[in-house]
């Protein structure tokens, strides 16, 4: 009676894990097909590590756990750290890499000094802040589900609403600009859209591993399509797909943490794209490089031997 | 030849400077209407950006431009833009339709989709540059001409009555080179202005009928007839020395 | 006591000091990233020594961290080679995966040992000195020290040994291999040092923040000189003030060591950003200032010899209508006219501006640049 009264309570904790992982590798694949276009996939890695300070700073000032006050605190936190790269770049000599790690990891370490302040303080309330360093989605809860559920659709919608103007934003950014679309206030909200993509994930998957949920899908997607609505489709079914198999391979035996698990089937698909990837793939490159190279051979036998016979012509044409 | 009133575009003491290094210096341009104008001058001299400040994509540190007497903001869907082939990545996921469909994206406005009647304008802009054959390539398998027929295309649907085009010509074959100077002439037929930034100094006369120097500074401007001539191009071309021996 | 202190501040110096050299090299190669991806990726490199050692402390560790490092950076370039992942996604791809590896081998099967991901990840300055070498009996410091130290004197041996190939391969690669100096067998001895430092520091400050010491102080530096063997000496002072600073700071308040040194990183960059003269942001307010006012006499000037001697000449140096011409606020036009007259660039003559010869030849300069 006990035994099944936990079998029960495991499957719908699962079944909660699982909806959450799902839900938020649709979200991240569909908007990291964006970030990867526009060749900000490490973005994510920045907003990520530096959104902890701002994770601490709200439940310091608010005492609270509640997800939806953790991940405004992580937003404004992320998004002052890409403005700073952003700003050291337009200022100095310094170029973006250098400021892209200095800034990620003095916030990081930051957020560590808070955390480690009220560690000793010894509030009882905070553990499980932690989880949004190394991500534990074996805590998700009904609400953090919701928490994701509807900030990642929110995103998700004012992408779909403004389609026509991010793509247009991503592929031509002058053009755009030609016809009066305002490209600054785009590019704000497009980065908005990866701070909500990013910060909404932290505390399943985990600061380190975030950023690898919006570049992953997308890769994967980009290998089999060449249509830019397909592949943020495909992106966002990848990123499920991800989430949900990452899940129950974690479930199954203790010790394997549910985060790092997911990221690892996001790869998987990513190499099982580049490899067999119908056109783009590995396999169909080399598989029409060959044959390529035997047409070519044909068709240069057959000119050589045509320029053969034509000389043999004119020779015998030749008057002797 | 006789230039009538209005101007098509009225350039105005313009002055860009990115960060302290000026670009222009005090540019004045008058393009009459139904010109097919070369902006001419060597690398670095400014070229893409008196365009660029033309479409308000840079902001000039002094100076103003008009289109047809008003400014761009108020004249924006009388012109069209044709950017330099390279400042996009062509292995973006799409296909030569959409891109070219990007056109009327300004006509749409916020949020609207494009529909069927944009699709059929596309579709005749593709005919006219000869790619309507390949609507549904994907762009990354075009060549670089193809590229150029599309991006041509793309400002076509815009129907514009201006229109400004960065390097139609660069790294394209020859019989789109070809296509691309009919295509234009065309459009100055039926009394569009077209300027065009313009590298090779062998075809300004065969291709246009009006020419620009520029060197940061306006050389000259006027009829390719009486402008052409080889103490202007030694001027833009040459440096200090004819500069000086001018004043 | 002391004893204590002076233990983990001279780890902090030559963790910091280590890292700074090599950091140098990555901000002027614009590859702060890769030590970013590397300080992860090594995991499982350590976790799988770790298995075959049982000993965190085995030097083997640091060699098959170097190893997956290398393999990481392959990794990188094989992707990007396939033509289908461009490099930033590479990095974004290939980081993650490892570091994922890593994490569930620990978890999974080393759960009570002595390495966990919270040592690994964040790393603690204060219980490195725990870690004690002892030789023959004699206790000989923490084995940080020893380490570090030793990886400080192998950065040090390398940057001399190779200056001038590095500075060569830095600056300009290409020109660097038609003179045959392997600018790959350069950039793959750069990435093994760090991958080998990285995994050193780990014990004291953990993965992530080890990209604070890596890229911080050079970046720092960066903006206070331009040169090489400068910023490379600037570096390692800059490395070492943050670092026993920081531990300062963190000492008696009781937090996080490593982390205190990444803030005290970044505020002391942030300090040499306001303050550097030429580059600091204040340096660089003042000079927007004066030019602002330089370029617009100049922009005075032009203007008026471009009409100079032409039809429109009157219509065009007319003082009441300049700011029209120029799309300038009347207020500012009245300014500038005046700073033109003060330096007699312009005369006046009744309401007309006529260009001195000084005001002309700056035209001409301004022109012909």
């Amino acid at each position: 009676m006990e035994n099944l009264h936990f079998l029960t309570r495991f499957d719908y904790t699962l079944i909660i894990v699982a909806l959450g992982a799902a839900l938020l590798g649709t979200v991240s694949g569909a908007l990291g097909t964006y970030a990867v276009l526009r060749r900000q996939s490490l973005l994510g890695d920045a907003i990520s590590h530096a959104a902890l300070p701002g994770i601490v700073i709200a439940f310091m000032l608010t005492g609270s756990k509640t997800p939806l006050i953790l991940v405004l605190g992580a937003a404004i936190a992320g998004w002052l750290g890409t403005l700073i790269i952003l700003s050291i770049v337009r200022l100095t000599r310094i170029k973006y890499d250098s400021a892209f790690s200095l800034v990620l990891s003095t916030f990081f370490g930051f957020g560590l000094v808070l955390l480690t302040q009220i560690q000793r303080n010894g509030d009882a309330n905070q553990a499980g802040l932690d989880d949004f360093i190394f991500g534990q989605a074996a805590t998700m809860l009904k609400r953090d589900v919701l928490t994701i559920g509807i900030l990642g659709g929110f995103a998700l919608v004012i992408m779909l609403i403004l389609w026509k103007e991010l793509k247009l934003l991503v592929f031509d950014e002058g053009f755009a600009a030609s016809i009066g679309f305002p490209t600054r206030v785009l590019d704000i909200l497009l980065t908005s859209l990866f701070v909500i993509a990013i910060v909404i994930g932290l505390q399943a998957v985990g600061a380190v591993l975030m950023s690898a949920m919006l570049v992953a899908p997308a890769v994967a997607a980009r290998q089999w399509t060449d249509k830019i609505s397909l592949m943020v489709l495909l992106a966002a079914c990848f990123g499920a797909l991800a989430g949900v198999s990452g899940t129950f391979i974690s479930s199954i035996a203790v010790g394997i943490p549910t985060g790092p698990t997911i990221i690892l089937c996001a790869t998987v698909i990513v190499g099982f794209s580049i490899a067999f990837a119908p056109n783009r793939g590995l396999l169909w490159n080399s598989i029409r490089q060959h044959r390529n190279r035997r047409s070519l051979k044909i068709a240069t036998a057959k000119l050589i031997g045509a320029a053969a016979t034509k000389n043999q012509i004119k020779n015998d044409t030749r008057p002797s | 030849m006789q230039v009538p009133d209005a101007k098509a575009i009225e350039v105005t003491d313009l002055t860009v400077a990115y960060r302290e290094t000026p670009v222009l210096w005090d540019i004045d341009l008058d393009v009459p209407p139904g010109v097919l104008l070369a902006i001419v001058g060597p690398n670095g001299a400014g070229k893409t950006t008196l365009i660029k400040a033309i479409l308000g994509l840079v902001r000039p540190a002094a100076g103003n431009v008009l289109i047809y007497n008003k400014p761009y903001d108020a004249q924006r869907r009388i012109v069209g833009y044709v950017p330099q082939r390279g400042s996009v990545d062509w292995d973006f996921p799409t296909n030569v339709l959409d891109v070219v469909m990007m056109g009327r994206y300004g006509a749409l406005g916020w949020i609207k989709r494009p529909g069927k009647q944009d699709r059929e304008l596309a579709m005749q802009a593709l005919e006219k540059v000869g790619m309507e054959k390949y609507t549904n390539r994907q762009i990354s398998q075009l060549s670089g001409g193809q590229q150029q027929r599309v991006f041509l295309a793309r400002a076509l649907v815009q129907d514009a009555t201006v229109y400004l085009m960065d390097e139609p010509f660069q790294g394209v074959d020859a019989t789109t080179e070809r296509a691309i100077v009919t295509l234009l002439q065309e459009l100055r037929e039926n009394g569009k202005t077209v300027v065009v930034v313009h590298h090779d100094l062998q075809t300004v006369t065969d291709y246009f009928d009006w020419v620009t120097f520029l060197n940061i500074r306006r050389i000259a401007s006027g009829p390719v007839d009486d402008t052409f001539t080889p103490e202007n191009l030694r001027e833009t071309y040459g440096g200090r020395i004819a500069f000086m021996k001018n004043r | 006591m002391i004893q204590d202190h002076l233990d983990i501040i001279l780890i902090a110096i030559v963790t910091a000091s280590a890292c700074a050299l090599p950091g140098v090299f990555l901000v002027l190669r614009r590859m702060t990233l890769m030590s970013d991806a590397i300080s992860h990726a090594i995991l499982p490199g350590i976790v799988l020594a770790f298995f075959l050692t049982h000993n965190i402390s085995s030097p083997l560790l640091i060699l098959a961290a170097a190893a997956t490092g290398v393999l990481t950076v392959v990794f990188v370039e094989l992707l990007q080679k396939t033509k289908l992942v461009k490099e930033d996604a590479a990095i974004g791809l290939v980081f993650p995966a490892l570091f994922s590896i890593g994490v569930i081998l620990i978890s999974r099967f080393a759960s009570n040992v002595h390495l966990d991901t919270d040592a690994v990840l964040l790393g603690e300055l204060a219980y490195a000195r725990f870690n004690r070498l002892e030789i023959f009996g004699y206790d000989i410091g923490p084995i940080s020290f020893s380490v570090m130290g030793g990886m400080l004197l192998l950065n040090l041996a390398f940057i001399l040994i190779f200056y001038k190939e590095l500075k060569l391969a830095t600056f300009d690669a290409s020109l660097a291999a038609t003179l045959g100096f392997a600018p790959t067998l350069i950039h793959y001895g750069l990435m093994t040092l760090v991958s080998m430092t990285t995994v050193g520091a780990f014990d004291a400050v953990g993965s992530i923040l080890v990209v604070a010491l890596i890229a911080g102080p050079p970046a720092t530096a960066y903006l206070m000189t331009d040169s090489l063997a400068r910023m490379l000496i600037l570096s390692v002072i800059i490395g070492c003030v943050n670092a026993v600073s920081g531990y300062l700071l963190a000492y008696p308040f009781g937090v996080s060591i490593a982390g205190t040194i990444a803030t005290v990183t970044f505020l002391v960059f942030g300090l040499i950003f306001l303050i550097v003269p030429n580059r600091g942001l204040i340096a660089i307010a003042r000079r927007h200032i004066r030019q602002k006012w330089e370029f617009a006499q100049t922009m005075l000037v032009i203007h008026l010899f471009n009409h100079e001697g032409l039809p429109e000449a009157h219509e065009e140096s007319e003082i009441a209508h300049l700011h029209e011409h120029l799309q300038w606020e009347p207020t500012f036009a009245t300014r500038v006219v005046k700073q033109a007259l003060n330096n007699r660039y312009v005369s006046q003559e009744a309401t007309q501006l006529m260009l001195t010869d000084r005001g002309r030849s700056i035209a001409q300069r301004a022109l012909v640049q």
